[in-house]
């Protein structure tokens, strides 16, 4: 067979050996954090500071989309005046973070995390309540 | 040849076996069924309209009649009073009028059909992750399961995560699962059955700007229609003035009475967001200084402004659970298609499969517990509502109806938490905060019936100022308890989860 799949299409067909679901971190409040400990299941397949680094991004994203500042307090007042129809035209801060992030696990899966048979998943697929790490069974996916 | 037979039978039969275990790779029939939205497979007691882009609870009789006593007063207002009140006095008073309604009707729509921050319910493979981890936890107990709990300090405040056996998670803190829409809710404050809908974390400055403008509203219509009946009755009289507009009458009494029960939770509600707390905390007295020294609300900003700010003003979340999106497997799917379901699909399907085991799982517990403590709820000389056994179940509108008229039901194993504020009157606050058994896992489907519905004000009750309420202080809730609307309804639900889930185990 000489057909050449992309990643992403062979992984439907690769086995899935084991979940690691991230947990939230809610020592500082309801903010959107995740736990940056480092789970033991991942432990033969990736660098314990690139895991901690891709996490701790994510956090400060999630934090960046839920700070109040001065832009959130602008776009809340201008919301209210306009009665909310502003958000027929425009996003809200916090949908143009949670795009941003998407984008960012996206890369981070193209180019470290499927090479090594793990997948990311969104949180926000997950209700913000974990990051599910996808654990493919070691089947030598690189082509 | 007779093995080759056999085999070729074997074959035959394994061939059956596979095509009747459904997976979607399989049949191809499925891939031509058109694919579901999320909101039809929601797992919770919401209703949906306009292709999952309103969301409100199941019984929205209240919300109507809101809707109705607005709609017909202002109209009154409009057509009656203003017409002598732009001539005599000045034209801007109906144009008030009407941005003050008009905000009013738009706040109350926003919060009834938005979603207040429901927390969707965990995947199959999270579910099994967690219980794994409290497994390992609190090691192999006996026929109890121990009590799910997780400790966390926030800002130096030790808080207690509850674990909800109905969603399958550990409750981020300030969420709370509501009993009448079945779903964990972010920063839960209470439902409320005037609005139709749970008030949470993203629709609680509608909420609250609601009450706020429907307490202006009110004042104004109240205080214009006055000025209309005194300047008539100058001219002619206060009689005919009366007569000459009955109209007004009416909403004199209609404003008469919103204005104590509507100014008084504007009050409350700007308390809370000053304090940055919710009506459950408050009710509760979490942060309350009596129970410590310590005590203090983690969550606060510090400053009343800030906490305004972010309650009014803040980043607004999108909603969590995606209504309008296709309900589709998302994981990898095993290679061979023989092997029957995959092990990790978790699509909304097994979900829903799961949430019927979980029913099943959940009369299992009921009916194990109710034959455990049977007598334990009957201490007190009130009617109570919360008992365990699901015999009680179909007994209670006969009982609830007893208690109409009488003070609210204590329960009996909960603390009633002196009222540190005036409790909201007309709305119901999460069960949560009932321990019933005093286990902490008091969600369990059958369960929760009985206490869920009695927690609305029947329209009867709508005009009573607070001081005429009989649920009113003494223990700090404000429940009560009532025979009307929604029991029979709820009652034939609760009998027929409960039948249905004995006769799975009976099945087993």
């Amino acid at each position: 067979m000489a057909e050449t799949h992309s990643l992403q299409d062979m992984r439907p067909q690769a086995a899935v050996a084991a979940k690691v679901f991230i947990q939230r971190d809610y020592t500082n409040g309801t903010v959107c954090q995740f736990q940056t400990k480092f789970p033991s299941e991942l432990e033969t397949r990736i660098d314990k500071q690139q895991f901690e680094e891709t996490v701790r991004m994510l956090n400060n994203l999630y934090a960046e989309a839920e700070k109040l500042g001065s832009q959130s307090y602008i776009e809340g007042c201008l919301a209210c005046l306009t009665a909310y129809t502003v958000f027929l035209c425009m996003e809200t801060h916090y949908e143009k973070m949670l795009k941003k992030i998407a984008k960012y696990i996206q890369e981070q899966n193209d180019k470290i995390y499927a090479p090594r048979g793990l997948l990311l998943t969104d949180p926000i697929e997950r209700g913000l309540r974990v990051i599910e790490v996808t654990i493919f069974e070691d089947r030598s996916l690189t082509r | 040849m007779h093995l080759g037979v056999s085999e070729s039978m074997r074959e035959c039969e394994y061939s059956q076996i596979s095509t009747r275990s459904s997976t979607p790779m399989e049949t191809p029939y499925k891939k031509r069924t058109p694919k579901k939205r999320k909101w039809e497979a929601f797992p919770g007691r919401n209703k949906f309209y306009c292709d999952g882009r309103i969301m409100m609870a199941k019984q929205t009789g209240v919300f109507y009649l809101t809707l109705v006593l607005i709609l017909v007063t202002c109209g009154l207002f409009f057509t009656f009073d203003c017409p002598y009140l732009a001539q005599q006095l000045t034209p801007i008073i109906p144009v008030i009028g009407g941005v003050l309604f008009l905000f009013v009707l738009g706040t109350l729509l926003r919060t009834s059909f938005s979603d207040p921050g429901v927390l969707p319910r965990a995947t199959s493979d999270e579910a099994a992750d967690l219980e794994r981890q409290i497994d390992v936890a609190n090691g192999s107990t006996g026929y109890r399961p121990p009590p799910r709990t997780k400790e966390v300090v926030i800002n130096g405040q030790t808080v207690k995560l509850k674990y909800c056996f109905t969603c399958k998670i550990f409750r981020p803190p300030r969420a709370s699962h509501c009993s009448l829409c079945d779903n964990c809710v972010e920063r839960f404050d209470h439902h409320c059955p005037w609005v139709g809908n749970c008030v949470g974390r993203r629709n609680y400055r509608f909420f609250y700007m609601f009450i706020l403008s429907l307490s202006f509203l009110t004042i104004f219509i109240f205080a214009f229609v006055i000025t209309h009946i005194i300047l008539s009755s100058h001219r002619n009289g206060f009689l005919k003035a009366l007569k000459d507009s009955p109209a007004s009458v009416l909403e004199v009494v209609v404003c008469f009475f919103s204005v104590w029960s509507i100014v008084g939770l504007s009050g409350f509600h700007t308390y809370l967001i000053s304090s940055n707390q919710t009506t459950n905390e408050d009710i509760k007295g979490s942060w309350s200084s009596k129970r410590g020294k310590d005590n203090y609300n983690p969550y606060s900003h510090g400053n009343i402004f800030t906490n305004c700010c972010a309650a009014l003003c803040g980043p607004l979340p999108p909603s969590l659970i995606d209504r309008r999106g296709f309900v589709q497997s998302d994981t990898p799917q095993l290679a061979s298609p023989t092997n029957g379901i995959t092990m990790y699909g978790a699509t909304q399907s097994q979900q829903s499969h799961m949430c019927d085991q979980d029913q099943c799982i959940q009369s299992t517990k009921f009916v194990l517990q109710a034959a455990a403590t049977p007598l334990l709820q009957q201490q007190s000389s009130e009617p109570v509502i919360l008992t365990a056994s699901p015999e009680n179940g179909v007994s209670l509108p006969g009982r609830t109806s007893l208690a109409l008229g009488g003070p609210c039901t204590s329960l009996p194993l909960g603390q009633p938490t002196p009222p540190t504020s005036t409790p909201s009157l007309s709305c119901h606050e999460a069960t949560d905060m009932l321990p019933i058994h005093g286990h902490t896992h008091n969600h369990s489907h059958p369960l929760q019936e009985p206490v869920a519905h009695h927690h609305f004000l029947t329209p009867e009750e709508v005009p009573s100022p607070p001081g005429m309420l009989h649920c009113g202080s003494p223990l700090g809730h404000s429940h009560t308890v009532q025979a009307g609307f929604y029991n029979p309804a709820s009652q034939d639900s609760l009998h027929e989860d409960s039948v249905r889930g004995l006769v799975k185990l009976s099945s087993v």
